[in-house]
């Protein structure tokens, strides 16, 4: 069993992190610039450490798959960003921002690290404010904030429904400053396929060009995932199409603990799925919830008449609509969590109450608001998402019930890191969505890209030179020696596997038949049966992907079905270790609901006795079943209690 | 619905490339375009064939990824709509449908449809940013920005790097890119300081890295799928006059020292 401690220091939360600082080895401006440190990733997280570590003055080497930094997929991040700022004065603060946080994260959360979060919360809004990030301001020229997922503050600060984009634009120009300045190479259009260990130390990456498909050696003394989360293990989620888990999964299996993957978060308010050749879906903004009420028929009929288009929904008298939220939830009505309002919904149209031609979509009707505010004010608040909305299923929010259904949108789950984000790998460190640590079961509204930023601009640059003070009598690492060959040597003979496997079924199909399967057994709900057919499909699936998969293209050149193909494939293998980890996590917490747990009344059941853990996996070898580990929860602020939004 | 599709293919930068054509059908009108694409291409991998390569990420309109002439015009037929958001239903049912790269001298053919924007993050690289680090910084209420150029800022600063304002102008020139981004920054008193320098440095970089000079047709404009203003294209050129201005009494100060 291995020991995870988290090492957070000793001492009252609210001192820890100034501790640490205190006390935290530095690195000298001389020896950082001998020091080389690699980053996957450009997203909030990636780019916003990338820049700073290359403002310190370390050698920095940032790597993305996309054409340029500024794509990556934060930046489609709409709602906004929380700050424990009180510029509203409405009672808000440090403390109550993490309290909200653990709490949000049904206390699956680690309380050290949430703190730190939560303290650092509002200096990242004044960087972004200096970078020139054109946050919302109230006609007195100060930041405006709205109130976001269900809290009693008013914290969130916004760009109107592009917040992600805004913020990456922030970390771009400072990551595109850095590049100019050299400290910071970028290699951009690169897939990074493996992590190169010497002496138990993560000294470097194995690194495919897209554009010639050359195979790249990269060295440095220090290694930073930032690639983001796992999400499109589901094959339809709002993720970006090439959002995966490749870097993250190379990491795991060099030896790096992966923490709570079954813990995914499934967005209550998605546009519904169109039809079989479906390729993403599309998040509303949470924000809807404020104004929308959502309900489905009382009567299943009308469901029917509605799914073949007989009848339309203004057709549905006020007194047959079953607005359930605020039925089941009357103190929270419309805007309870996330998962709790995803849930809802399917239990709702798992009944035979949905609506839409597929039966899997829910009404968001925004006519009351409309009739009390006027269109103007829906409008100022809500036209570019009535919008994209419209272009999209080319219906118009302003006369009829939007239609809306839960979609995967974010993953708790992720390496294992602890109190300096430092993965079970010395030197191998995880950032932003790729880790675990933040969210517990369950991540509020506007959190991510706190986190993201938190980690990036504030943390890793102190935490990471604790770990390079020690290395700073380490030369560059040498991309000859052996490890970097074996490593090269692994990756070019999986590609050639992939190719010469000369199947006959695209790895598309293999995509869509994994995201079927999690969808349907690790999704919303898990039960033990489901969950132990799911993990035989899933080992069916595999097999047939090393037999059955056609990879068209060569090599040595632009070659997407080629990049697809060892994405799914490692998603194939994650999808395993998370139906796994949701056997063994018999209660219900956060977006994780265990049929078997559950309340008389049907509401989620939290089992504090027996799981106040997180589950760390180790990999075991291919064909050995990965072995977990514990790190036990110490709730010693925060007493743990049971969510009710009754 | 069915389509003839007419498709720009190369095989990498050196290739000559030529238009192919491809018919597909069953495409269902809620379909977006490139869920049309993803249909071609596994009818293609299907018959053994080398599918179609092209940009794209989010699919839902905001990382710029995408790209494509659609008959002519970049992202297509609709306004204010990148490919990505655009779906069949806005073509009629057995049209014939040109598909081609953005063709613009700054931006190389890599593969069939997908093109090098390299040169966009070396103009960004240029001055497209204020010169701070993390850290150290005062209070983010400590200067009111009136909610006017807040706006205004937020405005241009909705560029997506996509290209298409290049695309569309018959010098290939990238202006309202440029613009967009010197408007952004000079709007706000963050980014007001190192004004001049930024604009000066980042037309330069333009110049040298082959966009073409505007003309003042507004095809960028028309063409912007984030509804760009070309308003930023004469805030763009007073900042950069006046920095002109400022340069040479620079120079005169320093000579009379």
């Amino acid at each position: 069993m291995i020991n995870l401690n988290a090492g957070a220091p000793r001492g009252p939360l609210a001192e820890q992190w100034s501790s640490y600082k205190a006390n935290c080895k530095l690195v000298n401006p001389n020896n950082k610039r001998k020091l080389d440190i690699i980053v996957v990733g450009t997203g909030l997280a990636g780019a916003s450490a990338a820049a700073t570590l290359g403002q310190l003055g370390y050698n920095v080497k940032s790597f993305c798959y996309q054409d340029t930094p500024r794509r990556a997929h934060s930046i489609a991040a709409q709602g906004g960003i929380n700050a424990a700022k009180n510029y509203q004065n409405d009672g808000d603060n440090v403390f109550r921002l993490f309290y909200d946080t653990i709490k949000g994260g049904d206390y699956r959360a680690r309380e050290s690290n949430v703190y730190r979060l939560a303290s650092i919360s509002p200096e990242i809004i004044d960087l972004c404010v200096a970078q020139g990030v054109p946050f919302a301001r109230e006609y007195g020229g100060l930041l405006a904030n709205r109130s976001f997922g269900g809290t009693q503050v008013s914290r969130t600060f916004y760009a109107r429904g592009q917040t992600g984009q805004q913020l990456l634009i922030g970390a771009y120009s400072a990551l595109s400053r850095q590049i100019a300045e050299g400290t910071v190479k970028l290699y951009n259009r690169r897939d990074v396929l493996d992590i190169v260990v010497i002496d138990g130390k993560a000294r470097g990456v194995i690194a495919r060009n897209l554009v010639t498909g050359e195979l790249e050696r990269h060295s440095a003394h220090a290694v930073v995932l930032a690639s983001g989360g796992y999400g499109n293990v589901f094959y339809l989620s709002t993720n970006a199409m090439g959002s995966n888990v490749t870097p993250a999964w190379s990491a795991y299996k060099k030896g790096a603990l992966f923490a709570n993957p079954c813990f995914t978060q499934i967005h209550p308010t998605c546009i519904p799925v169109h039809g079989e050749f479906q390729s993403k879906l599309t998040l509303m903004s949470e924000s809807l919830r404020n104004d929308g009420r959502i309900w489905v028929p009382k009567e299943k009929e009308d469901a029917e008449q509605l799914r073949q288009k007989k009848i339309i929904p203004e057709q549905i008298h006020e007194s047959k609509r079953d607005y359930y939220l605020e039925r089941r939830y009357p103190a929270f009505g419309n805007l309870v969590p996330r998962d709790v309002a995803s849930r809802a919904a399917k239990e709702r149209c798992d009944e035979g109450y949905g609506v839409g031609t597929s039966g899997r979509a829910v009404f968001l009707d925004f006519s009351d608001s409309i009739n009390r505010l006027g269109v103007e004010a829906i409008s100022a608040r809500y036209g570019n998402l009535f919008q994209m909305y419209e272009r999209i299923v080319d219906d118009n929010p302003y006369q009829t019930p939007m239609m809306i259904y839960p979609a995967v949108h974010y993953t708790m789950g992720g390496l294992w890191v602890d109190y300096e984000l430092m993965t079970t790998v010395p030197g191998l460190y995880s950032i932003g969505e790729c880790n675990f640590s933040d969210h517990g079961a369950n991540r509020l509204g506007a959190s991510a890209l706190m986190q993201g930023l938190a980690d990036g601009y504030f943390v890793l640059p102190y935490t990471i030179s604790a770990y390079l003070s020690n290395e700073i009598h380490t030369p560059a690492i040498q991309t000859t020696l052996p490890e970097f060959h074996s490593a090269i040597q692994g990756v070019s003979d999986r590609i050639d596997q992939l190719r010469n496997t000369k199947g006959k079924t695209s790895v598309d199909h293999f995509h869509k038949k994994l995201g079927k399967i999690m969808w349907e057994y690790c999704g919303m709900s898990r039960s033990e049966a489901g969950l132990q057919s799911a993990l035989g499909m899933i080992g069916e699936l595999k097999e047939e992907f090393i037999s059955d998969v056609r990879v068209p293209g060569g090599m040595k050149e632009y070659n997407p079905e080629l990049e697809k193909a060892w994405r799914v494939q490692d998603f194939i293998e994650l999808g395993d270790l998370m139906v796994r980890d949701a056997l063994q996590r018999k209660e219900s917490c956060g977006g994780h609901f265990r049929e078997e747990s559950q309340t008389s009344d049907g509401e989620a059941l939290r089992d504090d006795e027996k799981f106040a853990y997180v589950a760390a996996w180790q990999y075991k070898g291919n064909s050995a079943e990965p072995a977990m580990h514990r790190e036990e929860l110490r709730f010693d602020t925060v007493k743990p209690s049971q969510r009710s939004y009754k | 619905m069915n389509f003839t599709l007419k498709i720009w293919r190369q095989k990498n930068a050196a290739d000559k490339g030529g238009l192919v054509t491809y018919t597909v059908g069953d495409i269902s009108a809620d379909s977006s375009f490139f869920e049309m694409l993803d249909q071609l291409n596994q009818l293609l991998i299907g018959k053994g064939e080398d599918p179609v390569s092209f940009d794209h990420d989010c699919r839902e309109g905001i990382c710029g990824t995408c790209s494509l002439y659609i008959n002519g015009r970049p992202h297509g037929p609709l306004k204010g709509t990148t490919t990505c958001q655009l779906h069949m239903r806005s073509f009629r049912n057995g049209e014939t449908i040109f598909v081609e790269p953005w063709r613009c001298g700054a931006f190389p053919v890599i593969k069939d449809l997908i093109v090098d924007r390299s040169a966009f993050d070396k103009i960004i690289q240029a001055g497209g940013y204020v010169s701070i680090n993390s850290g150290g910084i005062p209070d983010a209420n400590t200067i009111a920005v009136p909610k006017p150029n807040a706006d205004a800022a937020f405005d241009a600063a909705a560029c997506i790097g996509c290209g298409a304002c290049v695309a569309s102008c018959p010098n290939a020139s990238a202006t309202l890119f440029v613009a967009a981004k010197v408007s952004h920054l000079a709007l706000l008193p963050q980014g007001r300081v190192e004004g001049e320098r930024r604009v000066r440095k980042m037309v330069e970089t333009m110049d040298h890295l082959g966009f073409g000079n505007c003309s003042n047709t507004y095809a960028c404009e028309a063409e912007c799928p984030k509804e760009i203003t070309v308003a930023n294209i004469a805030r763009m050129n007073r900042e950069f006059l006046a920095a002109k201005l400022f340069a040479d009494k620079e120079k005169q100060v320093s000579f009379s020292l």
